[in-house]
């Protein structure tokens, strides 16, 4: 076996210096009628050419080559090449944990620079060193909510993320702590009054997403000061963090539970990502996470260590803020590279492309189907109705190999024959002009049935 | 002080400051494309939404940024070093195909909404892996949604409440014993049961006489760790099953130590009724400084409505997909459908090993703990003399009477080259060095490790002082942790 640095002779040598005559004898241990005398049903010992055939494989079976409007949490943005050129160093990549904090200056002092821009970004105080992803970001964000608050209950916006909203109810099902959603208006922004009908007494906290699941930027300002009026936290979940290069960061917000995938993280099929709690000082010691602090050493020089970790697991146990250990610290690298890439000027450009591709986008949309919620500003998404349902419209696109918006029915029922679609700055004016014109043979008149049976022929 | 081990020996290593001390107005390390849309204005499209500043965010050029991040790297120990022997931990070869095939392009830049006719590459990686680790471990069902063994262990414990609900009573509290790593009585108190200590017995397994007196129709399950963290395996783990089972509880075993059993011995023959994987630790997948992991959740039949949706199944057309509709489900514990990245380079590693691979990997990591253990035997207390596996936990008794613990050795040892085994931890073990060198190590790598400790055991006689200072040779000597979270300073700021 390729990985394994023994030969059949020292294998033997180790046997003898520890006095056994076989390997058996090392599971003695275990008794006997539990011992397995068979090779597992496992694949057979594949060469490195052949798991990389395999691989090729799977992956032309799996989009390659399509273009794709779709977004809802998950954001294809150009990755700098860098980001996988220094990730690959195996002293990033092998090293685990930073406990041991003499040999770990690089992985520490990386985080450090990675809750420092988080900081500058969100505008919060301080920022963990990441969470799983912005799904149980939000839940853990709600729960430690609960702590500061001593209330139990939570409002949550029905234009969060439907997987983030699901997520938050298995967290929230066995805390005792009951859930009430809020819905959305006509502009596709949270419903303000119900926000504040919905806000009692033993409410912890209101959450909500912005740019929502809608892509729609929230009044964060007015529903902050309706959450404070009653003494309920304001939680913010942001799901598309290059919209942070151009949109004003929800500064009145308590705490920000981010997804950072877009800063360089791959698609990956849903994973891994980069979930991150950000928040003020003063609730510090409730956060859950790994933190890393700076200070010195014996002879002052500056160097960084985990601290505050009388908050976790491994100290507190069942009194920990949260069970987190393993956090997903070679995405937060990928992320804290790409921070750096694009800087102070390149987010802002490059947010501003994101903005002006989805601006055409959805004035182009617009003239064939109904751009929903365009009374409030937006980012990189946006919703189209069709008459048509979505899905055959879809079915028709990949034909073209290009993937449409994602058919919100199975998620909102009350949206009818809406799809969500999204720009990044990769999305060219070609590929969006197809779009338009694919999804226009529906919507406008001149389509024949027989025309519409062959695109569906080869979409299959 | 003895710098020139066999091992390693000192070089010149550069300084890098922080990277904001690098800025300055004007650098860039981005370029974008022209764009082929008309320019927006931005206060009109956004309004009071428009951001007018990014702070402090740095300006740097690309050669700053390598310059930047690989140097901080040469200041990290890794595998790809030497020996990383820490306990429980699995430090592992992360071999290198697995990286390579997670970045092939549609793998890479699969979207998790993608529609399941173009997702049949990832729903069959997705299947093969679930069905390879079904057999692995001998249980029946398996979830992939959890995205590290903490999570996994909560949505372990959430099938559990599930599966007692369902039959009208949730029960109270989960049994653990006192040798348990941290998250499972953090996890416990997720899901809302009480958590309740079960003593370790003289050979450091359950006592069985008290799992006996402590279980009632109060116990929803006991979570154990097989074998547990002093490397034993629970040699009468069919009648703890069985304790468990005749009350109507459940027998839940954190898989952390996996790495001893695989092809040996499956739990799902031993009476388990729910595990967790971790696949950055058994399956080689990289832990990266810290993550991402992934905590698969193995059950038996029992447990399989609970699962978290989706469920990947094969339908009439014979195409894969997904079903959403398990009306028993404990709901989702994460958005998609898991770290995908992660199934993609365990499953390479399983290709790679097949199942000989597999068997002899953990026959070696058995060999490796045992040989360590033999070579340390005399030099270093053994505080259970019950047969190790996968791991051996030492104490420090012998080296305390000269004031010297087991973190000043684990500094110590960095001085001859080596990364620290695990300190303090089991607790049952009071000053404890638990070592796992797993399968990766030659014996030449021990040899030198063996070596290195006795080496230190022999200063600690001699010259207390120089093991109570260590480490030597690093950048930074022992850092302030006390200060550091006495006054936390997180983050940077202009002026610092």
């Amino acid at each position: 076996m390729r990985y394994l640095p023994k030969s059949p002779a020292d294998r033997e040598a180790m046997l003898r210096a520890i006095g056994l005559r076989s390997v058996d004898e090392l599971f003695a241990p275990i008794p006997a009628e539990y011992r397995l005398s068979r090779d597992l049903n496992v694949p057979r010992q594949m060469a490195e050419s052949e798991i990389v055939d395999y691989f090729r494989q799977r992956s032309r079976e799996n989009g390659e080559g399509y273009t794709s409007f779709l977004g809802a949490g998950a954001y294809l943005h150009y990755r700098p090449v860098i980001i996988d050129s220094l990730i690959s160093r195996g002293e990033f990549l092998t090293a685990y944990t930073p406990y041991q904090a003499e040999i770990s200056q690089g992985t520490l002092q990386s985080i450090f620079e990675f809750q420092t821009m988080i900081c500058e970004l969100s505008g919060m105080e301080v920022a963990n060193a990441s969470m799983y992803d912005g799904s149980t970001a939000a839940a853990e964000a709600v729960m430690m909510a609960v702590r500061l608050t001593g209330r139990r209950s939570v409002v949550v916006a029905r234009s969060l993320h439907p997987e983030y909203r699901e997520v938050l109810a298995t967290y929230a099902t066995h805390q005792g702590m009951p859930l009430s959603v809020a819905g959305f208006g006509a502009d596709g922004r949270v419903n303000l009054e119900e926000i504040e009908k919905s806000i009692m007494p033993e409410t912890a906290c209101v959450l909500i997403q912005s740019p929502n699941f809608f892509g729609t930027i929230e009044d964060v300002a007015a529903i902050a000061e309706v959450a404070h009026k009653h003494g309920a936290m304001l939680v913010v979940s942001i799901a598309e963090a290059v919209s942070l290069g151009i949109v004003e960061p929800p500064r009145q917000a308590d705490v920000i539970a981010m997804e950072a995938q877009s800063f360089g993280v791959p698609l990956g099929f849903g994973g891994p990502y980069c979930g991150v709690i950000a928040t003020r000082e003063k609730y510090v010691r409730q956060m859950p996470g790994r933190l890393v602090g700076q200070t010195v050493d014996k002879q002052g020089r500056r160097g960084f260590v985990l601290t505050l970790a009388t908050r976790e697991q491994h100290i507190r146990r069942e009194k920990a803020t949260s069970n987190i250990c393993t956090n997903q610290a070679l995405m937060a690298l990928m992320v804290n590279i790409f921070m750096t890439v694009y800087g102070k000027v390149g987010l802002k450009e490059l947010a501003r492309q994101n903005l002006a591709k989805t601006a055409y986008a959805a004035a182009q949309f617009a003239k064939h189907g109904r751009v929903l919620f365009s009374g409030a500003p937006r980012f990189n998404e946006f919703v189209v109705e069709t008459s048509e349902d979505p899905h055959a419209i879809n079915n028709r696109l990949l034909g073209h190999r290009v993937v449409g918006g994602l058919p919100l029915k199975k998620f909102y029922p009350e949206l009818g024959n809406a799809a969500l679609w999204c720009c990044t700055e990769l999305t060219t004016r070609s590929a969006i002009d197809t779009a338009v014109g694919l999804v226009a043979e529906s919507e406008g008149p001149g389509r024949s049935a027989r025309e519409k049976a062959g695109l569906e022929e080869v979409a299959r | 002080m003895k710098y020139e081990t066999p091992k390693a020996r000192l070089q010149v290593n550069q300084n890098e400051g922080l990277i904001f001390e690098k800025s300055s107005a004007g650098k860039a390390a981005w370029k974008l494309p022209p764009l082929d849309v008309p320019e927006v204005n931005t206060s009109t499209l956004l309004g009071a939404a428009a951001r007018k500043d990014l702070g402090n965010m740095p300006e740097v050029s690309e050669i700053e940024i390598i310059r930047h991040f690989t140097r901080l790297s040469t200041w990290n120990y890794a595998i790809d070093l030497g020996m990383y022997p820490l306990g429980s931990c699995t430090m592992k070869y992360n071999p290198r195909v697995n990286e390579a095939v997670a970045r092939v392009e549609g793998i890479a830049n699969g979207h998790p909404y993608q529609p399941e006719k173009i997702s049949q590459g990832a729903l069959h990686i997705l299947k093969t892996l679930s069905e390879c680790l079904i057999e692995i471990t001998g249980m029946d069902a398996i979830t992939l949604q959890p995205a590290a063994g903490a999570h996994g262990e909560m949505t372990g414990l959430l099938m559990v409440r599930a599966y007692h609900q369902s039959k009208g009573n949730a029960r109270k509290k989960i049994l653990i014993p006192d040798s348990a790593h941290g998250t499972n009585p953090a996890t416990a108190a997720m899901v809302n049961y009480a958590v309740e200590n079960l003593k370790s017995d003289s050979r450091g397994m359950v006592d069985i006489a008290a799992l006996e007196a402590q279980m009632s129709d109060d116990v929803a399950a006991l979570m154990l760790t097989n074998p547990n963290t002093l490397g034993v395996f629970e040699q009468q783990i069919h009648k703890i099953a069985d304790i468990l089972h005749a009350k109507g509880g459940l027998l839940y075993m954190d898989g952390a130590n996996m790495n001893a059993l695989v092809g040996k011995v499956r739990p799902g023959d031993f009476g388990v009724d729910v595990m967790h994987l971790n696949l950055h630790k058994t399956f080689s997948t990289p832990h990266g400084g810290g993550g991402p992991g992934s905590g698969p959740v193995a059950i038996k039949k029992i447990l399989e409505p609970f699962v978290p949706t989706p469920v990947v199944v094969t339908k009439a057309d014979g195409t894969l997909g997904f079903d959403y509709h398990r009306p028993q489900s404990v709901g989702r514990v994460r958005a998609f459908y898991g770290n995908f990245g992660m199934f993609v380079r365990a499953l390479a590693y399983i290709q790679a090993n097949g199942p000989d691979g597999l068997r002899q990997t953990t026959e070696d990591a058995v060999l490796n703990a045992n040989y360590i253990r033999k070579g340390l035997e005399g030099t270093y207390d053994l505080p259970y003399s019950t047969p190790t596996m996968h791991e051996v936990v030492f104490s420090d008794k012998l080296q305390a009477k000269k004031g010297v613990r087991t973190m000043d050795i684990a500094k110590r040892l960095i001085d001859y080259g080596f990364h620290p085994y695990t300190t303090a931890f089991p607790l049952i073990v009071p000053g404890a060095l638990m070592i796992e060198p797993t399968e990766s190590e030659s014996k030449e790598e021990m040899d030198l490790f063996i070596e290195a400790m006795k080496s230190i055991a022999e200063e600690v006689e001699e010259n207390p002082q120089t093991v109570l200072d260590a480490p030597h040779s690093t950048r930074v000597s022992r850092l302030d942790e006390t200060a550091a979270a006495r006054r936390p300073v997180l983050r940077w700021k202009p002026g610092f």
